[in-house]
């Protein structure tokens, strides 16, 4: 006879009711403990010869040694160098965007007018209207950052002689590449190609981007994971609100840009610039969740989502075990406050590859640590608890590192299971910004979105049909032995 | 439109509490843009391009909060300013803590929540309740699964799983369960004592356990094991592990098995087991032809399953366990009996439970005949359409035809009052048998809900020249939370003859029409 009955025959037992609220209200009439959950349907009605993929032991596994991965990745960001000569299959005809895979025609406002930016900036164009007509020509290959182990925020768009940071996996072997930020309001990676953002982005390209390369290379690389942890102690959860992550990058760099061999008068405006963009870090944290991402991508069998990235026109998202396919949905527009001047009619479908800070454990699953950010919404840090405590319903694990204070320092929920979403109903939280859906304009505002239920519908379905393949697979093998 | 711009000298805001300011500022009316920055360059270039520009503005620091309105009116844009002002400094509400305010909303955040809640009662729909039984087994939890329309397979791999695990499953579709003095799903406030239960029938263990609280004595634990453990494609695994755990649970002195008909197979395995259990066990089969076995009871009906068990756990004679008062009840069905009209001669039974249905027919179909059923004895007896009776019918409301999209007629008696309707409707009719489940989780006044109908019907049968009988069989205890005193009154008085036991219900309607 098993211990665990009998011990529960010894006692009164505490029960947990999933379900029928009738049932909790009898346990509690009758003088008993019951806890209640607050069930909903699941989003899809699974298969039902399926059910066992839920709970299954080998898929926890693969879901444990994926998360494990993304947590231990370690970024640190080394070195400076030109797209072209660094990111893996990038030609000079190539523009990286980001997002899932899309071409010119249906490409929203923000990643035209970032396209008609980088051609100017390329000198593939000299008027917007030259480079428009070249891009509908085909002129340029478009293809995700995310097939190129690259990120960008908003459009993202990389071209060929853009500077970008390398950051290198320490305890892997993975790399990650990310652009420059360009500050706020009128910048390319809104959409906007005036030619002062086309000054400035010259400007980051040979003043910038080179001296930044120096000093890293004097340091030896900076630890990127560490950085944000610490930020997300301070206020930050590091995709919306960098205030603190850029200060301790300043602070760590500062040192190396002045033994540079520079004129005083660059370096003192370089160390200007980051000091005045309170964004200067967002690229980094987003190319440092690139390389914890990657590293947990590819697990035979593993449920973890791995991208959550958008376009301007859909959204996407990839999954650990289900390889490079890319499960689309039209994206979301953000709810959220705006720039004077400008309201919830000029917002474009949700934006940019900054998501993959969600997609590794921080962002808006890392809310309840920046209250501030959760006003895009008119709520409370009441608010922010909630949307990260929400998160941990359908993650796998509690980040060993990045940790937060209002939740007695509780690990971040880390590792969306696409099982998770699917059980509960629960769609990744993302806090965002917001950019004008005419191309050229540039950021209007900051808001929350969630992601399409629809691409983790089909990835579901997808990974479905893996399993029962697979288990139909070995089913047969036994039959044969 | 006029613009009017303020500065505050050296007071840092974050720039989403200026947002939302902002928003709110923006609502007034007669304001037609309100913009409340940090006077960094970024942010005054964009008040240049905002049109929202004023000289002042040139000697501003990036620590200076700029507020600047567009407004048709002076007076309107300075009261923004104010509001814009007065909002940013308002002090902010104190809130409760939202870990303890928020429930969760999966199973395995609720295990954190209480680790040491041991049970796991899942009654979510048939197709999905499998996940969350598995993984409350999988987190080393015993499973209550009142959810149906599980798979085979399903049932099948989940009982199992826990026999594996060393846990007990309940279910699926398992209604009724009693666990260290707690009811589980429809259960009724009974007395603890000797007597564990081990039953494959939600209904007929609320029957047997309010007898024995009936009778004097009490139950130490009631272990359900689901409608279809007892089918050969599942071999009795719970029944098996439920036997298993009362032989070993000191505080159970007599086991009660319950089933309706099982696979003669697995009957025989289980009889072994519980023959060689070390425990005096009584059997209830319904339908079964009772076999004696060494050392087990085998009983027909639920009253006496229940009878026996107090007997062989209190030692006192058989004929002593016995309700009282039955002798009068015959009487009276003696009396109403001599009221029929010529032509009255069929009974209808309409029940909410499942075993207590087929119970009735079990002790009826001897002497009145064929008795057609949604659940029938036989299967050549099933109604063709049962909403639909004929002749001698006894109905299960409980089940799928009847209760998908409404409430079972043990939370609601909506479905039963409309079928009463028409039962009484019909001249053929003599009387009608209903059983009335009280308990924890079941209706607050079924019999507030039923007395009316069966009144107004016995009135309308009387006016016709007719005479209808209404035979209750009230499950629960005195201590039930409906009060079981005062439902017996409100049947009473509305003409039923009301019983605590099923079995008698169904013979006292024998006696009106055999």
């Amino acid at each position: 006879m098993g211990d665990k009955i009998h011990q529960l025959l010894e006692s009164t037992p505490e029960v947990i009711n999933v379900g029928l609220e009738l049932f909790a209200r009898a346990v509690r009439q009758q003088g008993g403990q019951v806890h209640e959950i607050e069930w909903k349907p699941p989003l899809v009605e699974p298969d039902q010869r399926a059910l066992a993929l839920f709970n299954d032991p080998t898929i926890a596994a693969a879901n444990s040694e994926a998360v494990t991965r993304m947590m231990r990745a370690q970024p640190v960001v080394v070195d400076v160098a030109r797209a072209r000569d660094v990111i893996p299959g990038m030609t000079d005809r190539t523009f990286l965007h980001a997002g899932p895979p899309i071409d010119w025609d249906h490409a929203s406002g923000p990643l035209r007018g970032a396209l008609i930016g980088a051609m100017l900036f390329e000198g593939f164009a000299s008027t917007p209207e030259e480079a428009m007509r070249k891009l509908e020509s085909g002129f340029i290959e478009l293809a995700p950052n995310h097939e190129h182990s690259a990120v960008g925020p908003m459009a993202g768009v990389i071209s060929p002689s853009m500077p970008v940071y390398i950051t290198v996996n320490a305890n892997g072997t993975n790399r990650a590449y990310t652009n420059f930020n360009e500050g706020i309001g009128k910048v390319m990676r809104m959409g906007a190609y005036a030619p002062e953002v086309i000054d400035r982005l010259r400007w980051i390209s040979e003043v910038l981007a080179p001296l930044i390369g120096q000093a890293l290379r004097r340091s030896g690389g900076i630890d990127l994971r560490n950085i944000i942890a610490q930020a997300l102690q301070m206020g930050d959860e590091c995709h919306n609100r960098n205030k603190a992550a850029t200060s301790l990058f300043y602070r760590e760099i500062a040192p190396y840009l002045v033994e540079c061999d520079a004129p005083a008068s660059d370096i003192a405006a370089v160390l200007r610039f980051i000091n005045s963009n309170d964004h200067f870090f967002v690229n980094l944290a987003m190319v440092a969740a690139k390389v914890m991402a990657d590293a947990a991508h590819g697990i035979p069998g593993s449920s973890l989502v791995t991208t959550l990235s958008r376009n301007g026109t859909e959204f996407g998202i990839r999954v650990s075990g289900l390889g490079d396919h890319w499960f689309t949905a039209p994206a979301n527009v953000p709810r959220g406050l705006f720039f004077p001047g400008f309201g919830p009619e000029d917002a474009n479908p949700d934006i940019g590859d900054s998501t993959i800070t969600e997609t590794a454990g921080f962002g808006g699953f890392a809310l309840a640590g920046a209250p501030a950010i959760v006003q895009f919404i008119g709520g409370t840090p009441a608010d922010a608890v909630r949307a990260t405590l929400e998160m941990y319903e359908i993650t796998v694990a509690e980040h060993e590192i990045f940790r937060i204070p209002a939740l007695d320092f509780r690990g971040t929920p880390v590792g969306i299971d696409l099982r998770a979403v699917i059980r509960t109903g629960i769609l990744p939280f993302i806090d965002t910004g917001i950019a004008h859906r005419e191309p050229g304009i540039g950021q209007v505002g900051a808001g929350v979105v969630r992601p399409p239920a629809r691409c983790f519908t089909d990835a579901y379905q997808a990974f479905q049909q893996q399993y029962l393949a697979h288990h139909a697979l070995t089913t047969d093998a036994r039959r044969e032995e | 439109m006029i613009v009017r711009v303020q500065v505050v000298p050296n007071s840092y805001y974050d720039s989403v509490a200026l947002m939302a300011v902002a928003a709110i500022v923006n609502r007034q009316p007669g304001v037609d843009v309100a913009a409340l920055l940090m006077g960094t360059s970024a942010n005054l270039e964009l008040l240049r391009d905002s049109g929202l520009w004023d000289p002042q503005l040139e000697q501003v620091s990036p620590n200076d909060l700029i507020v600047a309105i567009r407004a048709t009116d002076e007076q309107t844009a300075t009261a923004a300013i104010e509001q814009a002002i007065q909002s940013l400094r308002a002090a902010s509400p104190v809130r409760e803590s939202v870990e303890r305010a928020t429930l969760p909303r999966t199973l395995r955040s609720a295990l954190r929540l209480s680790p040491q809640a041991q049970l796991v009662a899942i009654s979510v729909p048939g197709p999905y309740a499998p996940i969350d039984a598995e993984e409350a087994l999988r987190a080393g939890r015993h499973v209550f699964l009142f959810s149906d329309n599980v798979s085979w397979h399903e049932e099948l791999r989940l009982k199992r799983l826990a026999q594996e695990l060393g846990l007990l499953l309940m279910g699926p579709d398992c209604g009724t369960a009693y666990i260290g003095g707690i009811g589980l799903g429809f259960m009724n406030a009974v007395r603890r004592g000797p007597i564990g239960i081990v039953a494959a029938a939600g209904t007929g263990l609320q029957q047997v356990a309010s007898l024995i609280d009936w009778f004097g004595s009490g139950i130490s634990h009631g272990i359900g094991t689901g409608g279809r453990d007892l089918d050969e494609r599942i071999g009795g695994i719970t029944m098996l592990t439920g036997i298993d755990a009362l032989a070993a649970d000191a505080s159970t002195k007599v086991i009660l098995l319950l089933s309706k008909p099982p696979a003669p197979k697995v009957a025989q395995r289980v009889l072994e087991r519980a023959a060689h259990c070390g425990k005096p066990v009584v059997a209830c089969f319904l339908g079964h032809a009772p076999e004696s076995v060494d050392g087990v009871h085998v009983v027909g009906n639920l009253t006496e399953a229940a009878r026996v068990a107090v007997h062989l756990a209190t030692a006192r004679p058989l004929d002593e366990v016995n309700l009282q008062g039955v002798e009068q009840l015959r009487a009276r069905v003696q009396a109403e009996r001599a009221r029929l009209a010529p032509g009255q001669q069929f009974l209808r039974g309409l029940y909410s439970g499942g075993t207590l249905c087929d119970e009735a027919m079990q002790i009826l179909a001897q002497d009145i005949g064929d008795i057609y059923s949604n659940v029938p004895l036989r299967e050549e007896l099933r109604l063709t359409n049962p909403h639909q009776s004929k002749a001698h019918t006894f109905i299960d409301l409980g089940s799928d035809e009847f209760t998908i999209g409404r409430p079972h007629p043990m939370i609601d008696q909506t479905i039963r009052l409309e079928r009463l309707q028409r039962e009484v409707a019909d001249p053929t009719v003599a009387g009608i048998v209903l059983d009335v489940v009280l308990g924890y989780g079941a209706a607050s006044d079924p019999a507030g809900e039923l007395a009316p109908a069966m009144e107004k019907a016995r009135q309308q049968a009387q006016q016709e020249g007719r005479h209808l009988s209404f035979f209750v069989a009230l499950v629960g205890t005195q201590s039930d939370p409906q009060n079981y005193e005062r439902q017996r009154r409100v049947l009473e008085t509305a003409g039923a003859i009301v019983t605590p036991s099923n079995a008698v219900a169904a013979q006292l309607a024998r006696q009106l029409v055999a």
